[in-house]
């Protein structure tokens, strides 16, 4: 559902026409982006200053910031950074690649999905939130666990974009194949890969971000490293600044990421559409 | 954690009478495999408990009675939460939805706030809030506040251009334009935000008790037989935490089909 979030685009301008004409006023876009921000910010600064809260409750965005920038220089945020991305890169290529898998099997053959469906719809309904204490009563601690709970939240959306992918493409499409007497592998790679590449991308932007917050959730509950942890010890200390300082760095991580495989989607959209 | 895929019953209907033979096979082999397996060790395994035993452990198990209680505090909080925060994103989409101005002063702050990990807000609910009641019930609103809010914005803005126009034309005035266009119009799309809010409101729900501790609750009752080592009360934990979200979803799509029935003859 993550679908939509960063596009917001503007409605057509009839559509608002009737609206519009009831508010009138219309300030410049990039003015009033600015104005809810900084008047939290202004708010903020002014209970900072009159010390109408305690500093672990809320600290001056100064000190946010500074704590912001100790944590860059020293280092800290890119150690737990290093630590997060490794652990969300194996995850991936995990259940990205076990997903792509099983989703092949069973977009390709109908006995197979009869076979597979149920059991696979049945244990998808358990969240990776359940996963984490079973899993943690098996293996401790170890990094297996944080593997493993990643590796499923991208399984399950890849598995499901790629068999839907597959089954989705146009009948008329593998009679070709049949005609041209194209072999199992040609078929796969010249036809059904090109063919239901929207979808599957699609679904692996999904898997991605399902596994960013799969990865801040368990770094949360079973780490000893990585942002998850930092932002939990800061809160240990009461060090609200960590605590807001590590929400800036996975909102913007969280942003990055889905922006990034935003524009690579429209790319391949593009190149896909010819096949 | 909001790892949900909305199963919008897309089931493409096939034909082949062996279907549900065939779908039966796996789970049945699963599962009489964890009845039997667990009992053909030589010594009982801690960590492998047999089905039979987990289902029972609810109704025989001293620990495993607790979970009534826990689940009672647990749907009690997760209705609390869910409406005020369903109320909330239900109100803020429409205001942006119906005001260009609200749109722009508002949407992008919330669009840029809305890419912080849901988890990630509960230590700083927890430093706000503190460990009781309100940090749980705030996290469990804001987590249905996001996508009602947004659904509810996006159901607004894609009402046909010809309604805008009509209403216009007829000068309705904006009481009559929320109610009899803006809230009908949009009415599909919220529902799609209040589905997808109610599941990772529970997903919030438990894993907010499962994170913050203290007090009563499914998240608690997993988290402690986790911290004494019983996998059977876990694994039940978990069967009711499927469970009631399975639940909760189907229950609200039976319960809103009727409501968009008209949408299939929408010009």
């Amino acid at each position: 559902m993550n679908v939509r979030l960063l596009a917001a685009p503007r409605a057509p301008a009839g559509a608002r026409a009737g609206i519009d004409r009831i508010v009138r006023l219309r300030p410049p876009a990039a003015l009033s982006t600015l104005v809810l921000p900084l008047l939290v910010l202004a708010l903020w600064q002014l209970a900072a200053s009159h010390a109408l809260l305690p500093v672990q409750i809320l600290p001056p965005p100064a000190l946010v910031l500074n704590t912001l920038a100790d944590l860059t220089l020293s280092g800290d945020i890119f150690t737990n950074l290093g630590v997060s991305l490794w652990r969300i890169g194996i995850g991936i290529a995990i259940g990205c690649s076990l997903g792509l898998a099983l989703g092949t099997v069973m977009g390709l053959s109908q006995a197979a999905d009869d076979y597979i469906s149920p059991l696979f719809r049945a244990l998808a309904q358990i969240p990776s939130l359940g996963w984490v204490p079973i899993l943690i009563l098996i293996f401790g601690l170890d990094e297996i666990v944080k593997y493993l709970i990643i590796a499923k939240a991208c399984f399950v959306p890849t598995t499901i974009a790629m068999a839907e992918g597959i089954r989705n493409i146009p009948r008329s499409y593998k009679e070709v194949a049949t005609v041209l007497g194209l072999g199992r592998r040609a078929t796969i790679r010249k036809l059904i890969v090109p063919a239901a590449l929207p979808t599957i991308f699609g679904g692996l932007r999904l898997a991605f971000s399902h596994a960013w917050i799969a990865l801040i959730v368990v770094e949360m509950l079973a780490a000893q490293e990585g942002v998850g942890y930092m932002m939990v010890w800061g809160r240990t200390l009461f060090q609200t600044d960590i605590v807001i300082a590590g929400m800036i760095v996975i909102g913007v991580i969280g942003l990055a990421m889905d922006s990034g495989l935003r524009r690579l989607e429209r790319r391949l959209r593009r190149w896909a559409v010819p096949a | 954690m909001t790892d949900i895929t909305i199963d919008a019953g897309v089931k493409t209907p096939r034909h082949g009478k062996g279907r549900l033979w065939r779908g039966a096979v796996l789970p049945v082999a699963l599962l009489a495999a964890w009845a039997v397996v667990p009992r053909l060790l030589p010594t009982p395994h801690p960590l492998l408990v047999p089905l039979d035993e987990v289902l029972a452990a609810p109704f025989i198990d001293e620990s495993g009675r607790e979970i009534w209680a826990s689940l009672a505090q647990t749907l009690l909080r997760y209705a609390g939460g869910f409406a005020l925060g369903a109320s909330a994103g239900l109100a803020l989409g429409l205001l942006v939805g119906a005001s260009a101005l609200a749109d722009r002063l508002v949407s992008p702050s919330f669009n840029a706030v809305r890419q912080i990990a849901l988890f990630a807000w509960i230590p700083l609910l927890t430093a706000w809030f503190g460990n009781g009641e309100a940090s749980k019930i705030v996290f469990i609103a804001l987590s249905a506040f996001f996508p009602v809010a947004l659904n509810t914005h996006d159901g607004l803005r894609t009402i046909a251009k010809g309604y805008m126009e009509v209403a216009a034309v007829l000068k309705l005035s904006p009481r009559r334009r929320v109610l009899k266009l803006l809230l009908p119009g949009a009415l599909p799309s919220i529902l799609i935000g209040l589905q997808i809010g109610l599941i990772t409101a529970w997903l919030g729900t438990v894993g907010g008790e499962y994170m913050i501790g203290i007090g009563r609750g499914l998240g608690i009752f997993i988290a402690e037989a986790r911290g004494q080592f019983r996998m059977d009360l876990v694994l039940l934990g978990v069967i009711f935490l499927a469970l009631i979200g399975f639940l909760a979803n189907l229950g609200f799509r039976r319960l809103s089909e009727p409501l968009i029935q008209w949408q299939g003859t929408k010009p």
